[in-house]
């Protein structure tokens, strides 16, 4: 195991989940999960070629979390978000065709990979600069609190996230001012090359939150009921203005920290330590609770059918899209003045 | 610029301001006295030593639809925040094809003087004017002061408000209504035809002194306050110096790489035949602030660093003397 040694009031422990929303989250994760191993085969066809961080294994994070979350609600994420984008509900054409370089693509070819949006559900934007958009999150929180709407603003971010200053003074701040955003650790053990015990003196990320004053939790990140039911509570209190949230969710990046590799052939990672995380997948724990509760096998595979469908519509939506024009290559550096 | 901040926020439920000092007379002198007592401490945030995280909270503010003000009393700890307006407020348009946009002011106070030293006095307009995606303005009156921040804040873009605290004695006539002064456009403050003089910030002050003593020597000089250092007045300077045919150009900040070797640049390159002589910069030199007197002193450049560069410039270049300048030389 390689959960630290944490407090018993910390963990979040497993209850009963709801079958329709169990099974919605499955399909979430697959469709994320399904997306990512995808976009590996592309990558090693180099079909995309812009750096590619594919979140596989991570999935029951951003599923789990932006289950919580309404439409309207907003979400920032890093250079590992195509989990999140997909999560809030981010269209599937509009990323594939980013990642190809395409004008169709959610940020008209601007962006690549690392740099996604999707406004319209609250994605309001992914980039790869580490930590950069945790202060952010919660600047868009204050907006909330300056302007008394009641949505809730989250922070995706890594393990290596936390050794930024960024994530430092974004809580205290979000904590004196009692702001409505969850920041959200998704602790993969890894800071691109790095395990965390060569980074750190303690593997203690949650306690940072409680230095800072704020609610703090540490749950297992492959259980997507917990991190759904942890997350919902912290949503509760961020409408309801009862503070920020710093949620530690552990989990284990799959692949590499950039690319298709599984790592392995590159020395980073042992295998023995992949082979201890195979078996927490998320995917299949969420399989075989919905199992259990007497989904049947064929409706799981009808979810996995659609979803494939979905993914060759998008694959071949983005072949068929037109670059952007070197003409455009000046335009969007500014805004234009609204009248 | 206190009534242009009081003005925004009453006029603006998405205007807010948040900073370090902004309830405090040692930051921001008058500038924003009492605001919070008129607008509320929820709408006039004054924050802890967190550049970083108030910089990056005023851009998440932005993107969710607000209109914010962020305040750095020194620009020199502005430096903690270049991640925030570098890399996200300056980008987040452009890399995201223009799908969403930064509407965010961020004020930077130059202090200078008074045995600050290097830490307290930097004039970092250069750096940040060679980023994509930013804008700066430099007030120098107070007509330009009040008009530029309310131009800022309805741009729709980031702005860097540059203003400097060796102006804050700076006095004239201001209208109360809300009006904008509009960004990219300079001002000529003196009409001349020997030379022209483009100044930025409180050198324009400078400038029209030096343009005064120059007159007095027979020397007719233009002077153009700048105003905006990007997008800066293309063609207001290449008209003048089309004219004039010299420029000197007068930034209080460091010369390499400078504001002032971008202009001369530009100027090279548009208006190369009708220059009658070299282009001259007056700035400081590339050294930190010192904190001793005598050597402030001898650091900081006013209307006599001027009025020697283009005495220079006249005598020095030989091959297209004027009368004047012959007499000047015969001095």
């Amino acid at each position: 195991m390689m959960l630290p040694n944490l407090s018993a009031e910390t963990w979040i422990l497993p209850a009963p989940m709801a079958t329709p929303i169990l099974t919605a989250l499955f399909r979430t994760m697959t469709r994320i999960r399904m997306t990512e191993e995808t976009i590996a085969g592309l990558l090693d066809k180099n079909e995309i070629r812009c750096p590619t961080h594919l979140c596989t294994g991570q999935e029951a994070i951003a599923a789990g979390v932006c289950a919580a979350l309404q439409r309207d609600d907003y979400i920032f994420g890093g250079h590992r978000s195509h989990g999140h984008y997909l999560a809030k509900g981010g269209d599937l054409r509009a990323l594939m065709a980013e990642l190809y370089g395409k004008a169709t693509g959610c940020s008209r070819g601007r962006g690549g990979s690392m740099h996604l949006i999707a406004q319209e559900v609250g994605l309001l934007g992914t980039v790869p600069l580490v930590a950069a958009t945790i202060p952010i999150a919660m600047g868009s929180a204050l907006a909330s609190k300056v302007r008394g709407d009641s949505k809730v603003s989250v922070a995706f971010f890594g393990d290596g996230a936390t050794e930024e200053g960024h994530f430092h003074e974004a809580l205290n701040l979000a904590g004196l001012h009692s702001l409505p955003v969850i920041f959200v650790c998704e602790n993969n053990l890894y800071s691109s090359h790095m395990h965390i015990r060569e980074r750190r003196v303690k593997d203690n990320i949650v306690q940072t939150g409680n230095a800072h004053g704020i609610e703090a939790f540490c749950v297992d990140g492959n259980d997507v009921g917990v991190v759904y039911r942890t997350a919902a509570d912290a949503v509760r209190r961020a409408r309801t203005r009862c503070g920020p949230t710093l949620l530690e969710c552990r989990t284990y990046r799959w692949r590499g920290h950039v690319g298709s590799s599984m790592d392995l052939d590159v020395g980073v990672k042992r295998k023995d330590e992949l082979r201890d995380w195979l078996p927490k997948d998320p995917i299949a724990r969420a399989r075989a609770a919905l199992l259990e509760h007497g989904v049947h096998e064929s409706a799981l595979g009808e979810i996995e059918r659609e979803v494939r469908a979905e993914i060759e519509d998008a694959i071949q939506f983005a072949r068929d899209s037109a670059y952007p024009s070197p003409d455009e290559l000046l335009e969007h550096v500014f805004s234009l003045r609204e009248s | 610029m206190r009534e242009g901040f009081a003005q925004l926020l009453a006029s603006d439920p998405r205007v807010f301001v948040i900073g370090q000092g902004v309830w405090s007379p040692w930051y921001a002198g008058t500038s924003l006295q009492d605001l919070e007592k008129e607008f509320g401490t929820g709408r006039v945030i004054d924050s802890p030593v967190s550049e970083n995280a108030t910089t990056a909270a005023a851009i998440g503010a932005a993107l969710a639809g607000m209109r914010p003000i962020v305040f750095h009393p020194r620009m020199d700890f502005m430096l903690l925040a270049v991640d925030p307006i570098v890399n996200q407020a300056a980008n987040w348009s452009y890399i995201f094809g223009g799908r969403i946009h930064v509407p965010l002011v961020i004020r930077a106070a130059i202090n200078r003087g008074g045995e600050q030293g290097a830490q307290h006095s930097q004039a970092l307009q250069a750096m940040f004017a060679h980023v994509p995606g930013l804008k700066i303005v430099m007030p120098a009156t107070a007509y330009d002061a009040k008009g530029l921040l309310i131009a800022a804040v309805n741009d729709g873009n980031p702005v860097m408000y540059i203003d400097d605290r060796w102006l804050y004695g700076e006095t004239g006539e201001v209208p109360e209504e809300m009006y904008e002064v509009p960004i990219g456009r300079a001002a000529i403050r003196r009409t001349g035809t020997d030379i022209t003089i483009v100044a930025t910030s409180h050198m324009s002050a400078h400038a029209i002194q030096a343009a005064a003593t120059l007159e007095s020597r027979g020397i007719d000089a233009e002077v153009i306050d700048l105003r905006s250092i990007k997008p800066w007045d293309r063609e207001c300077v290449f008209h003048s110096v089309r004219n004039t045919g010299r420029l000197v150009i007068a930034d209080a900040a460091w010369k390499t790489c400078g504001v002032a070797a971008e202009i001369a640049a530009s100027v090279a390159g548009e208006a190369f035949d009708d220059l009658k002589a070299p282009i001259s910069r007056v700035c400081l030199p590339d050294a930190p602030a010192p904190t001793s007197a005598p050597l402030e002193q001898a650091y900081y450049i006013g209307a006599d660093h001027i009025v020697s560069a283009v005495e220079e410039l006249l005598i020095r270049n030989e091959k297209v003397l004027t009368a004047k300048s012959r007499s000047l030389i015969a001095k």
